[in-house]
């Protein structure tokens, strides 16, 4: 489906945790929607111009909504977080090119989510064909999307200040449990991704990762949100892929992070 | 009714462009906007050899606009002649290649390499901030500006349009300046050096520390500028800074500038280029304009 600029409608809207919320958006975005891809919002004070990506936590075609999880951060998403329902959000999707699902069928898989990362992993845990173990990091005990996660694999949960689960990250979680996997799927916070890396260099296995970057226009054309590559890629001729298109998802041995 | 504007003999269909940098080589935007609708298509900046650019974070948001440090990164003049030349020649647009070098031959290089083609002018970017050599060296003097501007005229087989930096003291007499040495015609503003600190981490927002300051936030520092030069020189002008709307063009039109382009905006309204167009027609039938030329320059 072609990218459009629209807006929708606001179908709920509720604080799941501190800071975290969750939004319901009536638009057929929804059915097109790939686990992994983004949209970016737009707040409506024009003094807060540029577009705030933010990716598909679950996209019900059925009825067409789209459900977004994001973290208050700054005066962009202070302002979504006061929409109520019926109220309209401007946003632009389907953006990215998401997980490669081929990848993990049959497979035994670690989704790894991070604080803010989390979202994506649920609509990628619906859709995947594996044998699949959901590993959580949280700052503290207070969780979010975990209930949602346990209908669709093994949730393990890790927290940096020992509240719940294993104390440290989502790397700790699987060195605690023992466990293993065939390749990764990861979002979260740029230290987790790294490790990440690095762990599934040492195990040989893929490690699908989703990156984050500031951007301006979310569609390729402003260069803003770029990640150096191992390769040169197609587009650029200089090793520097852009993340709004070209990703948000990389095998992690195409960047250098 | 008459959209159409002439610009050193070059004819566009109405006056409304796209700022260099902000709309790639068209491709990305064709998915939102009829390209054929737009008066020229001006591509991101093109070099002689593929350019990484800077480190990330490349942009900033600031207080009704952004900066951007993104250092000119672009693929080269080979890539864009096999790639995206081609794409654009399918779309019956006015296309305006922006030219970017770190010295004097550097630019000269890739003129010559377009100077066979099909490509209706060039437009010379001599007013990047956030590269360290070339681009805004050349654009900061008079002296300088005089040389480079010359000498690239001597090798061009399209007009050249000169585009300038706001950062400067005295615009009047850097537009007096390439008008001399030869330039066709000028674009005006490139964006505004500025910096922002995040208090909480100490740091720059910008990797690069400073950056290009462009949307809403700089439209009136432009349209000065604009004005400034219009009144200085006799060639055309081409004025940009912060348009986001058909009044916001409209008014740069009636500060004299031939035509407008439209830069930050797009990347929040994908849209915006063809709602100008049509925004501009809807002003001249409101208000009785048969002809766009009564209103370029109107307000003196």
């Amino acid at each position: 489906m072609q990218k459009k600029k629209i807006n929708a409608k606001v179908y709920s809207q509720k604080e799941i945790a501190p800071g975290i919320y969750d939004m319901y958006l009536e638009t057929d975005l929804a059915g097109a929607a790939v686990p992994g891809q983004f949209v970016c919002l737009y707040p409506k004070d024009k003094s807060t111009l540029l577009p705030r990506p933010i990716s598909i936590c679950e996209a019900d075609k059925e009825r067409g909504l789209l459900r977004l999880v994001y973290r208050v951060a700054g005066k962009g998403t202070a302002e979504f977080s006061g929409y109520q329902r019926g109220e309209e959000a401007a946003l632009l999707g389907n953006l990215g090119n998401g997980f490669p699902l081929e990848a993990a069928k049959g497979k035994k898989v670690f989704l790894m989510g991070g604080g803010i990362g989390i979202p994506p992993m649920l609509e990628l845990a619906k859709r995947m064909e594996a044998e699949k173990q959901i590993i959580l990091g949280y700052r503290d005990g207070n969780t979010f999307l975990k209930e949602d996660l346990e209908k669709y694999g093994r949730v393990y949960v890790a927290t940096e200040d020992g509240s719940m689960g294993t104390k440290g990250n989502v790397l700790d979680a699987v060195r605690e449990n023992v466990l293993g996997a065939d390749v990764v799927f990861a979002c979260g916070p740029m230290p987790m991704l790294r490790a990440i890396k690095q762990y599934a260099a040492r195990q040989g296995i893929a490690a699908y990762i989703s990156l984050e970057e500031h951007m301006a226009c979310g569609v390729g054309a402003c260069l803003g949100c770029v990640v150096k590559t191992k390769e040169k890629d197609a587009h650029s001729h200089v090793n520097n892929a852009r993340i709004c298109t070209d990703g948000p998802v990389f095998e992690a041995g195409e960047v250098e992070i | 009714m008459n959209t159409q504007v002439t610009i050193a003999g070059v004819t566009f269909q109405n006056p409304v462009m796209t700022a260099s940098g902000t709309f790639g080589s068209g491709m990305e935007y064709g998915e939102f906007v009829d390209l054929n609708k737009l008066g020229a298509v001006v591509t991101k900046g093109v070099a002689n050899v593929p350019w990484p650019g800077n480190p990330t974070p490349r942009v900033a948001e600031v207080y009704g606009g952004m900066l951007n440090a993104i250092g000119l990164q672009n693929p080269g003049i080979d890539v864009f002649l096999e790639r995206d030349l081609p794409f654009l020649k399918q779309y019956h647009t006015r296309v305006i290649v922006n030219v970017c070098g770190k010295t004097v031959e550097d630019y000269i290089e890739v003129t010559e390499r377009l100077r066979e083609a099909p490509v209706d002018m060039l437009e010379i970017n001599v007013s990047c901030p956030n590269v360290k050599e070339g681009a805004i060296a050349f654009g900061q003097k008079a002296d300088a500006l005089f040389h480079i501007t010359s000498q690239i005229k001597k090798h061009a087989g399209q007009p050249i349009i000169m585009k300038l930096s706001p950062n400067v003291t005295d615009i009047s007499e850097m537009a007096r300046a390439a008008e001399a040495a030869g330039a066709d015609a000028l674009s005006l503003i490139n964006t505004i050096t500025g910096m922002k600190i995040d208090i909480y981490k100490r740091t720059f927002a910008l990797a690069n520390k400073t950056g290009g300051m462009s949307g809403p936030a700089i439209k009136p520092v432009a349209v000065r500028m604009v004005y400034q030069a219009a009144h200085a020189v006799k060639i055309p002008v081409i004025g940009m800074g912060g348009i986001s709307t058909a009044e916001d063009a409209i008014e740069f039109l009636l500060a004299g500038a031939s035509a407008v382009s439209v830069g930050a905006a797009n990347f929040y309204n994908p849209y915006v280029t063809e709602e100008i167009i049509e925004g501009i027609e809807d002003y001249m039938k409101t208000c009785g304009i048969e002809d766009i030329q009564e209103i370029i320059g109107a307000v003196k």
